[in-house]
């Protein structure tokens, strides 16, 4: 055991993949000598090689199209897109390349694929660097999308998507990066994909959340403690597919649900949680589904981040107004 | 006020403008113009050349009537692009890997899958993928299969295989696509083992090549990335080998990537869903290309030195269109792809929310 920062779990999980499988390959803008401009990636260039771990020209469609090749020809690629906001530049790779190959041959050629990206507001960077992108990605058949919200996932997660033999998105949150320490078990452990975690159990309200918001919910769960609200916990882990089964129990317990994503409100993950819980688990509940979520607009410059992003006190005011109902 | 003693724009550009000629073994009016290189072929090679040539020609006559009988999905004609595809795919030997474009049919039967998987990806069904042949199934996204193909250079040069490369296809209005671009600039960064052809063709669709940039060669889009590159006629078929088994010598010898532009022509529709060329080119357009045929120009060579006569050819397309007609037959003898297996094959182990619906729709397949 170690206390380890977000990003040292996720350089320890790329570290132990690099050891286990000589066909993981790390590649992307600055991830070699620089060790990626977070330094995600730092001293696995000097320790494995530039065979393994080396710098691309800059450009996120050919880092991506380099990973397809790779993929069919035998390599279990491990590419780095430097900010998610640069995903939009391989749409075509990831959505209509990687996560059709399995798809388009039978399984005979796979795409086994983990991209790794940063997201996540809160720490003002540039446009195009922070936004939460999560639901472009959710809705692509053949493509998983992981959002770890703590180091111990973080490792474990990464670890269950590189093993993975279909294209994963593995989505980082910056905010977490540094701010963020767990004890993390030496060498290799897997967290499973696909499944979400009940992070505190409760009885009350249910509050479904993933990636930074994990915390904002555990902050408001202990608010509401306080007021003597039983809030329990589910951190989705992935986004998709969503483990629908895992809320399901839980409302049938609480009768109240809040879904809250850093993400705009429209058409994604929280929306689709909604949904599924309307649509199978409705007579559960005894309120309305709640939603948090960022508002409808163009994600905003830095100075605006900190009041745009819904934070614990939303939850909270959101909870007691689905317990009051 | 401009300094034209400076810099002299305009006669950099003008300097782009002066290309080499395209290289031709054989002219438009079956001239040898290079010996040497005609003298490197022996009669059967020649003969060879035409029977590939001819089995294309009739591949397409015969793909097009199925289409007229409504028994093709979709179908890019390729008449008039025999010399080029034909041309290039010999050169590639059976451990080499193929990422080909939509109108390369024939190469990637030629790479190894059968006429009656061609058949069935036309149709739309997953079999036509799942060929015995080291390729990518046509792509439609004109520009990807380059990032791709430079992927695939990479993964034969990190594994060490011996005589081997990735080569790919796309047509001229793909290397307007930025992943053109990409790609050839990554193969050039990592010098992989990567051949790109484009098989400019005329049209993309119906915008003719001279909108599509004012680069004077689409060779020369290799040059920004530190590939060499080549033009070459089209509809020489002699052309056509030699330059592609020049390049893929120079790629297996560790040189990196070569890019090689074929200078053909479309004779018919850009597939055969609809497209109607008569809403973008003349008649006496296409009537020069036609004369440029290259069909025509080497059964002439052959003619003249005994080699081939009508006869034979006719008993060759007689057999090969047999061979189609038995192709779709066994195509049509394949069942239906079930929705089922569609989502089977979405993730390896389908999710809760898949296996759900696989049952819904096993349920219904099983009342059908």
């Amino acid at each position: 055991m170690a206390k380890m920062t977000y990003i040292k779990a996720i350089t320890d999980a790329l570290d132990i993949m690099l050891e286990d499988d000589p066909k993981t390959l790390i590649f992307g803008e600055d991830v070699g000598k620089n060790g990626g401009v977070f330094r995600t990636t730092q001293g696995l260039q000097e320790k494995y090689g530039e065979d393994r771990v080396f710098d691309t020209p800059l450009a996120e469609s050919g880092i991506l199209g380099l990973a397809t090749g790779l993929g069919v020809k035998g390599f279990r690629p491990i590419p780095e897109i430097q900010f998610m906001g640069f995903s939009f530049e391989a749409m075509d790779q990831i959505v209509g390349q990687e996560a059709r190959m399995r798809f388009r041959f039978n399984g005979k050629q796979t795409s086994p694929v983990t991209i790794r990206t940063p997201y996540g507001g809160g720490t003002h960077t540039a446009e195009m660097h922070a936004d939460n992108l999560e639901n472009y990605f959710a809705s692509t058949p053949g493509l998983r999308v992981v959002m770890p919200s703590n180091p111990y996932d973080a490792k474990g997660l990464l670890i269950s998507s590189i093993e993975n033999n279909d294209p994963v998105l593995f989505m980082e949150n910056l905010k977490l990066y540094r701010s963020m320490k767990d004890d993390i078990p030496e060498g290799k452990y897997t967290v499973p994909l696909d499944k979400a975690n009940v992070v505190q159990e409760g009885t009350d309200i249910t509050i479904v959340a993933y990636g930074a918001e994990v915390n904002e919910a555990k902050k408001a769960a202990e608010t509401l403690a306080k007021d003597g609200v039983s809030a329990e916990v589910i951190d989705l882990r992935t986004v998709s597919p969503i483990d629908t089964e895992t809320i399901f129990k839980s409302i049938e317990k609480t009768h109240k649900v809040v879904i809250v994503q850093e993400a705009q409100k429209m058409a994604g993950v929280g929306a689709t949680v909604a949904s599924a819980i309307a649509e199978d688990a409705i007579l559960s509940l005894d309120a309305p589904i709640g939603r948090v979520a960022a508002p409808n607009s163009v994600y905003p410059f830095a100075q605006a981040e900190d009041y745009w992003i819904p934070g614990a006190d939303e939850i909270v005011e959101k909870a007691n107004e689905i317990l009051n109902y | 006020m401009a300094n034209k003693s400076v810099v002299d724009f305009e006669a950099i550009k003008k300097d782009l403008a002066n290309l080499p000629k395209p290289i031709q073994i054989l002219d438009e009016n079956s001239k040898v113009v290079d010996q040497a290189a005609f003298d490197s072929f022996s009669d059967d090679d020649l003969v060879e050349f035409m029977k590939k040539m001819v089995w294309e020609r009739a591949l397409h006559e015969q793909t097009m009537n199925f289409s007229r009988q409504g028994r093709m999905g979709f179908y890019a004609p390729t008449e008039g692009e025999e010399a080029s595809e034909m041309g290039t795919v010999l050169a590639m030997k059976k451990q080499d890997y193929l990422l080909p474009a939509y109108r390369d049919l024939p190469q990637l039967i030629q790479h190894g899958a059968t006429v009656t998987e061609a058949y069935l990806w036309s149709r739309g069904h997953v079999v036509g993928n799942e060929y015995n042949a080291n390729a990518m199934m046509p792509q439609i996204i004109i520009g990807a299969a380059f990032d791709e193909a430079a992927g695939v250079g990479l993964g034969i040069k990190k594994n060490k295989e011996e005589d081997t490369i990735a080569f790919t296809y796309t047509g001229d209005g793909g290397t307007s696509q930025g992943d053109s671009y990409e790609g050839m600039n990554f193969a050039g960064a990592f010098q992989t083992p990567t051949l790109f052809i484009v098989q400019n063709n005329g049209f993309a669709i119906s915008t003719p090549r001279h909108k599509q940039t004012a680069a004077p060669s689409l060779a020369q889009k290799a040059v920004a990335a530190g590939i060499p590159s080549v033009q070459v006629d089209g509809m020489d078929i002699l052309a056509c080998y030699t330059v592609a088994k020049a390049a893929r010598d120079y790629i297996v010898a560790g040189n990196g990537p070569v890019m090689i532009e074929t200078l053909t022509y479309r004779y018919g529709a850009h597939s055969s869903a609809g497209d109607d060329p008569s809403r973008y080119r003349t008649e006496e357009d296409v009537k020069p290309w036609h004369e440029k045929d290259p069909l025509i120009r080497l059964r002439k060579v052959l003619e003249d030195k005994g080699l081939w006569s009508d006869e034979q050819e006719d008993k060759l397309v007689e057999e090969y269109k047999n061979s189609f007609k038995d192709a779709i037959k066994e195509a049509d003898a394949v069942a239906k792809d079930k929705v089922s297996d569609m989502l089977k094959r979405t993730f390896e182990i389908p999710t809760p929310e898949l296996r759900k619906e696989i049952e819904k729709f096993e349920a219904k397949e099983s009342k059908e």
